[in-house]
């Protein structure tokens, strides 16, 4: 990439003079007089892209988004899961009957079915649910008022405004996402952006979040209290919450260090989290734990947001230094939705291919990680080993070694962390079913899971690193070798920062 | 989905669309190829060259939807994809998908394409939403006065549709003739661009737009500098360039410039 460059030169503000005189004078020889027509959307601007409403409408589209999601679905999980192992049991018996040898059972059914069950009753309702919802805001118009919204933050953080709309596209897929940095002009930005839009969570993290959530609240939160304890728990698991996302800014803001700029509107966020997190607790009284889960969510979606503008500003300020560049952003007109269409093309197009693409990876995977969870050296799985050796490591972030394993091993694609994880577990030798969410938090609250484990684990898979597809792309986008190495490993060490500061925090505080 | 060099592998007669972002490109795309290319209501949405086939009354044409951009004077990289694969891959076709209800901006891309080539459509997408606003448009002076057939349309209904595809037929086989309306620059950028023109045509592959790629010649654009200092075969698509002396401008005749790539970037 060359350097960033002066634009304008008489040359070239001739040539465009020329063109623009000719362009007005065409347009007004087509266009016919007429009388007013209607058209609301400044109206409906002044709303949703002004100082003091913007802000707290995009939170709330996220939370009611993110709440939707969270608790629709958890019944169809349950009902998908309950089938699958259904037929797993079925296919276990057929493989009795015939006398197939342990191993060829233990790689087709324990290591490929098994883990496709999981990605398909994890992921696949979430996926449903999300993808149309965020469709519908796509098509309404909604996205470049977020990138408007948005933009002050940027610039403080010396980076293009554009970049929250190549994070939007990141929410699909951080390759997709590091694709679309191609529409910032400067070099020095779209760096910025590619290197940081691994800190939006992309479709191969979204589901396992959202149930990790319900299981922090289900399990950890509520199961420690007491499901008896009604409004009590409401209150306390409220507060947790609070605590944990003061935690989450904090540790960012310590990260940045002296980034008064990026803390400065950090502080605002979290301040806005504070108040979101503050109504959290007359919610949750009302609507159970769906409403906490899905605000846990969305305060990972803040914390990675902030994460983008530590980030930005870091780079912005030592390796990549420089003054951010003006942009012209079109703000288009609101149209109504073709909510068929949406609905449809959402769930045949995106949700079934995410899950394809899912499958082809988890499918590989679930057989080596049986393989390497079955392949005892000295009396101890090849996993084991592995998680052994990470332990330490991983108890510095409130993980432990299987988790960190499972982060590694899943390099290829963020939507087999969680099986590969649960696969090493089983290699334990601890036999759990698996069939729904309580099922789950039960099985990692068995392996010593704590809340501190459920939450690191999900701002470690915020930040850790980018996927194997999104690192080849970044590579394929910047031709260099160093800024694809540089997009692994500052992600990397943020999250090791991040959940290690949680972690020690939390412990110290006598929580963990 | 991917982009690919070589859409003329079919043999059908290619047609690009080219536009402003957010005008409604990919939507028409998908309409008429029946594939589903991600569509959205927000600009910078199309990064990569999108490819699929079309079938209009018994004839195939190949539809490739390309970025939107404000301008084809490359600025960024996807103005740059834009640009070059309208100056050096030569669609047969071209369609440029324009906003209805703000004509201006999208008329400043629309001669820009008709810089690079005379085998223009323009369609007026977004008319309802034009007529909403109390904008009505009257094609045929649009038509009239850019030398280029112009049909209004409303791709997400379809309404139109037909129509573009029959004066793309009509250009591709001849029975539409059209007279483009140049843009006229000021008189020492049109001295510069003679001069420079046949130095460009001579380096690139026959039918290569020279003229366009002689404007981003003088507007600084290293990538077509770059382009002039290789041998004629070599080039393709996007490419990383090095630092490359101005030259140019000398030779044209004209005042060094500093390098200033995206002039007509930043809208209106």
């Amino acid at each position: 990439m060359t350097g960033p460059e002066p634009r304008s030169s008489t040359v070239t503000d001739q040539i465009v003079t020329s063109l623009y005189r000719q362009a007005e004078r065409l347009a007004s020889e087509a266009t016919l007089p007429q009388g007013r027509g209607r058209d609301f959307t400044p109206f409906i601007d002044r709303l949703l892209a002004s100082r003091l409403t913007g802000f707290p409408i995009m939170l709330l589209t996220l939370g009611l988004v993110l709440w939707t999601t969270v608790v629709g679905a958890n019944y169809p999980s349950q009902v998908i899961g309950g089938f699958l192992f259904a037929v797993e049991d079925r296919l276990s018996a057929l493989f009795l009957a015939a006398g197939a040898p342990a191993w060829l059972h233990g790689i087709l059914v324990l290591g490929v079915y098994r883990t496709l069950a999981w990605v398909v009753s994890v992921m696949l309702p979430p996926m449903a649910i999300f993808f149309p919802c965020f469709t519908l805001l796509e098509d309404l118009g909604y996205l470049p008022r977020v990138a408007f919204n948005l933009d002050a933050v940027f610039k403080a953080a010396g980076a293009c405004g554009k970049q929250s709309l190549t994070m939007c596209m990141g929410l699909g897929c951080n390759a997709a996402g590091v694709i679309a940095c191609r529409i910032i002009d400067s070099p020095r930005e779209r760096l910025i952006a590619i290197l940081t839009n691994n800190f939006v969570i992309c479709n191969g993290r979204f589901p396992t979040l959202i149930a990790l959530s319900t299981v922090l609240v289900n399990q950890f939160v509520r199961g420690s209290m007491g499901t008896a304890a009604g409004g009590g728990t409401a209150a306390g698991a409220a507060g947790a919450v609070t605590g944990t996302a003061g935690a989450i800014t904090g540790t960012v803001g310590a990260v940045t260090g002296t980034a008064g700029a990026v803390t400065g509107t950090a502080g605002a966020i979290t301040g806005t989290v504070g108040a979101v997190t503050g109504t959290a607790g007359a919610i949750t009284g009302a609507a159970g734990g769906g409403a906490l889960a899905s605000l846990i969510v969305v305060g990972i979606v803040l914390a990675g947001i902030v994460a983008t503008f530590a980030v930005s500003w870091l780079l912005s300020r030592t390796l990549l230094r420089g003054v951010p560049s003006f942009f012209a952003l079109e703000l288009p007109p609101f149209r109504w939705p073709r909510v068929g269409q949406v609905l449809l093309r959402s769930v045949l197009d995106r949700t079934l291919f995410v899950l394809r693409r899912a499958v082809a990876v988890a499918a590989p995977a679930g057989a080596l990680v049986w393989i390497l969870g079955n392949t005892m050296i000295g009396g101890t799985s090849v996993v084991g080993h592995l998680a052994g050796f990470l332990g330490p490591f991983g108890r510095l972030m409130g993980l432990d070694g299987f988790i960190l394993t499972a982060f590694i091993l899943g390099l290829p694609a963020n939507e087999i962390v969680l099986p590969i994880l649960l696969m090493g577990y089983l290699s334990t030798g601890m036999m759990v079913k698996l069939d729904s969410l309580p099922a789950l938090g039960a099985a990692l609250a068995a392996h010593g899971w704590t809340w501190l484990t459920a939450l690191c684990y999900m701002l470690f898979s915020l930040l850790h690193w980018p996927c194997a597809t999104t690192l080849l792309t970044i590579w394929k986008e910047t031709r260099s070798r160093l800024w694809t190495v540089a997009a692994a490993l500052i992600p990397a060490g943020v999250a090791f920062i991040v959940c290690a500061a949680v972690a020690q925090v939390a412990r110290a505080l006598g929580w963990g | 989905m991917g982009p690919s060099p070589h859409p003329r592998d079919a043999g059908y007669p290619v047609v690009a669309l080219a536009g402003n972002p957010n005008t409604g490109k990919s939507t028409l795309f998908n309409a008429l190829t029946g594939l589903r290319q991600h569509t959205g209501n927000w600009p910078g949405k199309t990064v990569l060259l999108a490819q699929g086939v079309a079938r209009h009354r018994g004839v195939n044409y190949t539809i490739v939807d390309l970025p939107g951009v404000y301008s084809l004077l490359a600025g960024s990289v996807d103005e740059r994809v834009a640009s070059d694969y309208l100056c050096l891959q030569r669609p047969d076709v071209v369609v440029v998908v324009m906003d209805a209800t703000c004509l201006e901006r999208n008329l400043n891309l629309a001669l820009q394409v008709l810089e690079v080539t005379d085998k223009v459509v323009l369609c007026v997408n977004l008319i309802d939403e034009a007529r909403r606003r109390g904008i009505e448009l009257d094609t045929r002076a649009l038509a009239a006065g850019l030398g280029v057939p112009a049909v209004g349309a409303v791709a997400r209904a379809g309404h139109g549709l037909g129509e573009v595809m029959d004066a793309v037929a009509g250009l591709c086989t001849g029975a539409i003739a059209t007279s483009p309306r140049r843009v006229i620059y000021e008189p020492e950028i049109e001295e510069a661009l003679r001069r420079l023109e046949p130095r460009v045509a001579k380096r690139l592959p026959p039918g290569a737009a020279a003229r366009w790629l002689a404007v981003r010649a003088l507007c600084g654009d290293l990538t077509v500098l770059e382009m002039l200092t290789t041998p004629a075969t070599s080039h393709a698509g996007v490419r990383e360039v090095s630092p490359a002396t101005p030259a140019i401008n000398v030779a044209a005749g004209l005042p060094v410039s500093g390098r200033g790539g995206a002039g007509g970037s930043a809208g209106p």
